[in-house]
């Protein structure tokens, strides 16, 4: 078992002739993804690699290929609408790695895909990972090892560093899911923790949030009531000035709203164990175990 | 990104939210004109992007940076006073903000002070109205002393605001029968202006209601998507680099996240996530970080000397921290960019370096060879640890 992604996925790349998609692919086909299909517009007919089709839409790869997953390096004021093309054309799973996506895109993407049965990760994402099976995203597969351990993350480099405390103390993961940075995204944190809580290889999970929104205190209180699995969180942005974006464009304290300290009180309102320090991320966790 | 009064008073006025007659000028003379075409009295103010304007000094003495007045030549008078000038309030720290514009305004008289705001909602994914009749006075603490004085319309993603949901709201804020017409035409206008213009917040306070009986835009905050501003290239021509930390705009020359802070521990690392974090544990080290700087997923060499210059450039910097966790971004490349900028700027404060992932031994390597004084450090706390001893 795993999350979302296993050693079935069959994956499409949307965006896979561009400078970042072509890399990338190249990288997840290395790691051992199984990539069916390629879709860049008047692109159709090439083979990526001397092997992968490239259609020329999303419906016709599909048609095609059997993809059931989805990875898009589309750029950002194209990438909404590749969004909205592969729910159309039945993809069950969407990850979106595009950064900079304006956030009235996304909010008409999430509306119109409100009430399908589509899994939407992103946009601003590193992607997701089930070690040694699939690998959908931009992070560096080598640092993963597999295991039981869940990881949900809104950062990239952060996931990875918690990824590699896990990993050098010889504690794999069942799957590590890059949420993403962007206000407005598809899988939340409280979501993928119902994943990993159903999940009978996840074991114990790792919730790393920061500073904007109030994800991660719906998310701890979804726990307090549903999860009796470990969980061990870090929350970014304790030092962060309130009213500035701090890279992500969701990571901003605004109006006195999506403090760490609240966050932080929340997770420990519902006996979730906080890292006082990242480095003690896959630490805290481990302190929790049997 | 922020923008002037006059230049949220010019996009009122394009999308129809009223706002008092008025004009912006650069001169006292042409302050003197702008006041001589309206009738009454006139509102001279200073254009910085701060609060606390009225309540400010002028470096030359002169007290206020918002004043009334009673003729066109006093009007000039006052201009004359402050632009040019460097105007001191709350907000702008001790050096101040120089005025180069000044806005001159119908003075109005008002009747009753209101708020009104449109801003994107990341809890329900929508844009949200948020109305008071508590005006000109802090909202946030009309949120924690009287809730109830605050109404929210939430604004169905697809369908925009609708027209009775604009009449819902102006019949709330207490506006007499015949005022609510034009009060929701007004919200109507600010929700098309806020959509039309990818705003990710734009706030009236006061939106008033005149003793003439006119409803009226008195003052505007906006925020802007910034992912969104390349489809916008007359709203990102309204920055003004003059109002932002210089240390800011010369990053992102370069594309690179920076936002100064007061501290003395400059960091340069790798994501948003772990810039963050990497402030978090040098403040827990007992350090206070002297800025975020996130070189991205995949900077290059260059990218990574300016960043270095930027750093060393800040003279309250006493010791750097470099934290890279390579994914995208390899090791040797920043180990290469390191020694690129700390040779060709003689680097005077202690530098702790920190290097994980992709080829994280080639760039071990490269840093060893060097011959430069760096403080190794083996993981995310040994190197906090490190670079607070150091500071």
């Amino acid at each position: 078992m795993s999350v979302l992604v296993n050693s079935d996925t069959r994956l499409l790349v949307q965006g896979i002739t561009g400078k970042s998609g072509s890399f990338h692919s190249s990288a997840c086909r290395k790691y051992g993804t199984n990539i069916v299909a390629g879709v860049t517009p008047g692109r159709g007919g090439e083979l990526f690699e001397a092997a992968v089709p490239v259609f020329d839409t999303v419906g016709e790869a599909v048609h095609q290929t059997g993809a059931n997953a989805t990875m898009i390096f589309v750029p950002p004021p194209f990438a909404a609408d590749s969004i909205l093309e592969a729910a159309d054309a039945g993809i069950p799973l969407i990850v979106a790695i595009t950064e900079g996506i304006p956030v009235r895109d996304m909010m008409r993407v999430k509306a119109a895909l409100q009430g399908r049965d589509v899994t939407l990760i992103g946009p601003n994402c590193p992607g997701i990972i089930t070690p040694e099976q699939c690998k959908i995203g931009i992070m560096p597969g080598y640092i993963h090892k597999p295991g039981r351990i869940g990881v949900i993350s809104r950062s990239g480099t952060l996931t990875y560093e918690a990824v590699w405390q896990l990993s050098s103390r010889g504690h794999g993961q069942s799957t590590c899911i890059g949420i993403g940075g962007d206000p407005i995204h598809g899988l939340t944190h409280r979501q993928a923790a119902e994943l990993f809580t159903a999940d009978p290889d996840t074991d114990a999970f790792i919730l790393i949030g920061e500073i904007g929104g109030s994800e991660e205190e719906e998310a701890a209180a979804w726990i307090k009531d549903h999860c009796d699995k470990p969980v061990a969180a870090f929350i970014a942005g304790a030092t962060a000035p309130p009213g500035r974006r701090m890279g992500h464009a969701g990571a901003i304290v605004a109006g006195g709203k999506g403090t760490a300290e609240a966050k932080i009180e929340a997770m420990r309102e519902a006996g979730i164990a906080v890292a006082a320090t990242p480095a003690e991320m896959a630490e805290t966790l481990l302190k929790q175990l049997p | 990104m922020n923008i002037h009064e006059f230049q949220a008073k010019e996009l009122f006025d394009r999308y129809g939210v009223a706002t008092p007659a008025g004009k912006v000028a650069t001169t006292p003379e042409a302050a003197a004109d702008a006041a001589r075409a309206i009738p009454g009295k006139v509102v001279v103010k200073a254009q910085i992007h701060a609060g606390g304007r009225g309540k400010g000094t002028f470096t030359n003495g002169f007290e206020g940076g918002v004043h009334l007045c009673d003729t066109a030549e006093q009007a000039g008078e006052i201009a004359a006073n402050m632009l040019g000038q460097t105007l001191v309030t709350h907000q702008t720290g001790p050096e101040g903000k120089l005025v180069r514009q000044v806005l001159v305004a119908k003075a109005v008289d008002i009747a009753s002070e209101f708020y009104l705001a449109v801003l994107m909602d990341r809890a329900t994914e929508r844009p949200v109205v948020v109305a008071s009749p508590e005006g000109g006075v802090d909202i946030e603490e009309v949120a924690a002393s009287r809730p109830e004085a605050i109404t929210r319309e939430p604004v169905d993603p697809l369908l925009g605001l609708q027209p009775f949901q604009a009449r819902k709201i102006a019949a709330g804020l207490g506006l007499p029968s015949d005022k609510i017409a034009a009060a929701a035409k007004l919200i109507l206008s600010l929700h098309e202006l806020f959509a039309s213009c990818d705003c990710s917040m734009v706030e009236i306070n006061p939106l008033v209601l005149t003793t003439e009986g006119e409803v009226l835009a008195l003052d505007a905050k906006f925020n802007f998507d910034d992912n969104a501003l390349y489809r916008h290239p007359e709203i990102a021509a309204l920055r003004d680099p003059e109002e932002e930390d210089p240390r800011e705009v010369e990053a992102s020359k370069f594309h690179l996240n920076y936002i100064g802070l007061d501290g003395d521990i400059a960091c340069m690392v790798n994501g948003a996530g772990l810039a963050m974090a990497t402030m978090d544990i040098i403040k827990h080290f007992g350090g206070e970080p002297a800025n975020f700087l996130d070189v991205g997923g995949g900077a290059s060499e260059d990218q990574v000397t300016q960043a270095f210059r930027i750093l060393t450039e800040d003279p309250n910097v006493k010791a750097i921290l470099v934290n890279i966790f390579g994914g995208i971004m390899k090791c040797d490349v920043i180990a290469q960019g390191i020694i690129n900028a700390a040779k060709s700027i003689q680097l005077k404060v202690p530098l702790v370096v920190r290097l994980e992932g992709t080829n994280v031994e080639q760039g071990r390597d490269l840093l060893a060879a060097s011959g430069l004084d760096i403080i190794a450090a083996d993981d995310l706390a040994d190197a906090a640890a490190k670079v607070v001893k150091a500071a």
